[in-house]
């Protein structure tokens, strides 16, 4: 097998491709990226679009790429099979990314190439120009790739009609200059010799499918489940969460804005929370750490919010365009004084979905703040996903107090039979939600009793919680492996590799980093092994795990890069030695 | 609380300015609640951390509802209650430390937003509650427990802020004569907008200020606080900053502009674009 092909066997059909767009911001690469992507959704493989870029607009080293795959895709891959380098840096940058027998397509406008590699020069813009359309050189360069893995033509041709039948004057012309583009590369890469293989024909999944990034599927998860009010302020990578709210939480009752700092958005939610919204912000790690008082108050009040941190690398302003899995410790203890959040953590798009809608209902059903954990890698990468059932989603309304005025809000509670109701302003029941330690009613008091009973009160409301998605397989083996977020993706072929080479590893996943569900955690720790992959230096998630009595340890990365499936076979190989 | 809670543990000082402020905002809660026909448990007290804020505990009579935040977020709470619940009256009760100094940030965009919120702020000249330390409205010069050698920076003028910001109701008064303050409070409910009523409450504990508001003529001290003219009109931005000149403590109504409200920019869009369905929306990414 080749160091880092993506594929099984050499076969001579394939099941998997990765092309990669590497130039500069703002050259279109996510454009092509994303063409190529729906194109190859829409003739039914599974896609999985990535980027990278620096933390501006125009210019600096970027880099899209797309996973096509005749199964669900897991992750970015290993290695690439195609390459396209628009310019020479990118090339020298990406070239050793090639798996064995992988081919580029360069930028024979800006450089060449000596004669006799794996290679060959294509002048898109030009040939563009010579369809009339100078605006087609993308797809000079997907004809190109599309001739490269032996994919359908009429695919690419559906595509161009479908993105361009506008409803305009002109639409015809423009997909006719579009499929002569596509024609010329194709021509190019032909006349070049060189093929990567031929993919493998598309099983057509049943139903509808979706094609969305993470952030979007989260937005769509929650207000599934009822959100209707969000505020953010703009930091990468969750400003998409902030862009998509603006543009599509309108209508009676609903709200989104953007407001003046994450101390801003933290306190807005309390207070839309307390006055019965389901309210909801999102952010980074630089916003988390601005929002841990506010954070804390609506733990100690006891108010309903949903915050999501898309984590992204490093402390203060830190890697802003890149993948960390960092701030789990932060997140669980956002705030001072005994406190501990509910955390969901999605590992893959479709998950993002379904946390967006369960955080909502957790923060409704027991009264306090949740938290979603995403990602850099999870928050700006498109794919395909089963279209959700809306039925299926459940849409849990808070339990209003109804009854007479003098209401006790903040009751003694173990944790069996029914919480207290909640007053809502407008309602009977009137009442202070405190931050400060309060009596039933909502008075300051420092009364010991008072503490005593509400930290436990506090605690207690967790067991309301717990239930989400996990995956627990052969438990009993010598070595379990125990990824959180989205390097499950990554984990998960590793560990598929593995099975397949006859390795005795495990596995167990939760979506539910706290509380987890019991099945989870009794498996985690009657388990001889744990081995955690986790993108961060301190190995967080296995230090957690190792309190409550796992015993775990980290495979950890921290370049700001997910890790990729082969470097993960390569280092659990090694734990089983 | 209705009644005295034996376990509440905070009392105001004797003499305490807020205690005239209290009465003032029931007055003006019992009034606008029953002008409006609107249920008492439709007024929100959003309050700030000094003992100003521990106002929200200490309201006598039909209790409105309450939240006691975190220092400084007054504002940015208040913004959560009313742009989700436009029908809810969201009264701001804090202190100069709480409002002018940790939450400042909030004051400028409440303004930009024209936010259709009243804030009660209670101006001490100092920091009440963590035992009299210096605080944004305090005289250079003035000695404190963290301004043992004397403060030394200027004071800020709120009024002047809040006219600068774009603040559209602003009144001054004091906290001895909670009938006129009252008034003053609901005229601010009632105002559809951004609403200051910026209060001078003294603190007799650690910057007793009764006589130098109101003069002690028996001692030769002449008051600061001086009523504005009748025929001052308070819509008139240039007059109103031209009163701001004035040395002293204007005590009355002293601009007040009529504008969009946030929220009713809000509905404007609700209406321009319709309804937006999560089927609709989720629809949108079928390939
Ligand atoms: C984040 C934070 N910092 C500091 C404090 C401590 N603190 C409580 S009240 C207060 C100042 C109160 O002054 P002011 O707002 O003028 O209220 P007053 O007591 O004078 O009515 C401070 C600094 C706090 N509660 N939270
Ligand atoms: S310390 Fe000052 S502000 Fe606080 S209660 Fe006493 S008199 Fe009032
Ligand atoms: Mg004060």
């Amino acid at each position: 097998m080749n160091k880092n092909t993506n594929n099984l066997d050499n076969l001579s059909e394939k099941t998997d491709f990765v092309i990669r767009f590497a130039g500069e911001g703002g050259q279109g690469l996510v454009t092509s990226a994303d063409a190529l992507a729906r194109a190859a959704t829409s003739a039914g493989y599974y896609t999985q679009t990535f980027s990278t870029f620096p933390s501006q607009i125009m210019g600096g080293p970027a880099s899209s790429q797309v996973r096509i795959s005749t199964s669900p895709v897991l992750s970015s891959g290993d290695g690439v099979d195609v390459l396209v380098a628009l310019n020479k840096f990118s090339y020298d940058n990406h070239y050793q990314d090639l798996v064995d027998g992988g081919v580029t397509i360069y930028n024979a406008e800006e450089y060449s190439l000596p004669d006799g590699g794996q290679y060959f020069g294509i002048k898109a813009d030009e040939l563009a120009k010579s369809t009339g359309n100078a605006r087609a050189a993308n797809m000079v360069t997907i004809g190109a790739v599309a001739s490269l893995i032996n994919f359908s033509l009429e695919e690419v041709d559906n595509f161009i009609r479908k993105r361009f039948t506008r409803g305009r004057d002109g639409d015809e012309e423009i997909i006719k200059a579009n499929i002569s583009a596509v024609r010329l590369g194709v021509e190019v890469a032909n006349l070049s010799g060189f093929s990567v293989g031929e993919l493998a024909p598309a099983s057509k999944s049943d139903g509808d499918q979706i094609m969305v990034t993470g952030n979007i599927a989260l937005s769509l998860g929650a207000t599934a489940a009822g959100l209707n009010y969000y505020v953010g302020y703009p930091i990468s990578p969750a400003t998409t969460i902030l862009v998509w709210m603006e543009n599509n939480l309108v209508g009676e009752n609903k709200f989104a804005y953007q407001v003046s700092s994450e101390i801003e958005a933290i306190s807005a939610i309390v207070g839309a929370g307390y006055s019965g919204k389901k309210a909801m912000t999102a952010t980074a790690g630089p916003g988390i750490s601005l929002m841990s008082e506010g954070l804390g108050l609506a733990w100690m009040s006891e108010i309903p919010v949903v915050v999501v941190d898309v984590q992204r690398g490093g402390p203060a302003t830190g890697l802003p365009t890149k993948s960390e899995q960092s701030d789990l410790f932060t997140c669980l203890h956002p705030a001072h004084g005994d406190v501990k959040m509910p955390i969901l953590a999605p590992g893959t798009v479709e998950e993002c979905f379904y946390a967006g809608a369960l955080a909502v209902n957790w923060a409704e059903r027991y009264q306090g703040p949740v938290i979603i954990m995403s990602e850099m890698a999870l928050s700006d990468r498109g794919e395909n996903i089963p279209k959700p059932d809306l039925a299926s989603i459940k849409n849990e309304t808070r339990n209003v107090y109804e009854g007479k005025n003098g209401f006790k809000r903040y009751q003694t509670w173990d944790g069996s039979g029914d919480l207290t109701p909640m007053p809502i302003p407008g309602g009977a029941g009137a009442y202070v939600a405190n931050g400060s330690e309060h009596d039933e009613i909502g008075d300051t008091t420092h009364l010991p009793k008072h503490h005593i009973r509400l930290t436990e009160r506090r605690f207690n409301k967790l067991k309301l919680l717990g239930e989400a998605h996990y995956e627990i397989e052969n438990e009993n083996a010598d070595i379990i492996i125990s990824p959180w977020g989205s390097s499950k993706g990554p984990a998960r072929e590793a560990y598929e590799r593995l099975r397949r080479n006859n390795r005795n590893v495990g596995w167990v996943y939760t979506v539910a980093l706290h509380p987890m569900p019991d099945v989870v955690l009794d498996a985690l720790k009657t388990a001889k092994r744990v081995i955690v992959p986790e993108l961060n230096y301190q190995g967080q998630w296995s230090t957690l795990l190792r309190q409550d009595g796992v015993n775990a340890e980290s495979i950890t990365k921290y370049d700001g890069t997910p890790f990729r499936p082969g470097e993960l076979v390569e280092s659990i190989k090694v734990k089983l030695k | 609380m209705s009644k005295r809670n034996p376990e509440y543990d905070f009392v105001w000082c004797p003499g305490c300015g807020d205690f005239g402020v209290r009465r003032a905002l029931e007055f003006a809660l019992a009034e606008y609640t029953i002008e409006n026909e609107k249920p008492h448990g439709s007024n929100v007290i959003v309050a700030g951390i000094g003992c100003s804020g521990n106002m929200v505990h200490l309201m006598e009579g039909d209790q409105p509802f309450g939240i006691h935040g975190i220092h400084g977020r007054t504002l940015p709470i208040a913004l959560g209650i009313k742009s989700g619940r436009d029908d809810l009256n969201a009264v701001i009760v804090a202190g100069d430390g709480d409002f002018l100094s940790i939450g400042a940030e909030h004051i400028g965009p409440a303004a930009q937003r024209n936010l259709d919120v009243t804030c009660v702020i209670m101006d001490n000249g100092v920091y009440g509650l963590t035992k009299g330390q210096s605080s944004p409205t305090s005289d250079i010069g003035m000695v404190t427990a963290s301004t043992p050698y004397g403060k030394i920076e200027i004071p800020m003028s709120p009024l002047n802020y809040y006219m600068t910001v774009g603040v559209s109701y602003i009144a001054s008064y004091y906290s001895s004569k909670p009938k006129i303050l009252a008034k003053y409070i609901q005229q601010a409910m009632d105002h559809r907008g951004f609403s200051i009523v910026h209060v001078q409450s003294p603190c007799t504990t650690y910057n007793d200020t009764y006589d130098l508001l109101k003069g002690k003529p028996r001692d030769g001290i002449k008051g600061l606080a001086w009523e504005i003219p009748d025929d001052h009109d308070p819509s008139n931005e240039k007059s109103a900053k031209e009163l701001l000149q004035k040395p002293g403590i204007p005590l009355g109504l002293i601009y007040k502009f009529e504008g969009k409200t946030l929220q009713d920019r809000q509905q404007e869009i609700r209406e321009r674009i319709g309804e937006k369905t999560v089927e609709a929306n989720l629809a949108s990414y079928t390939v």
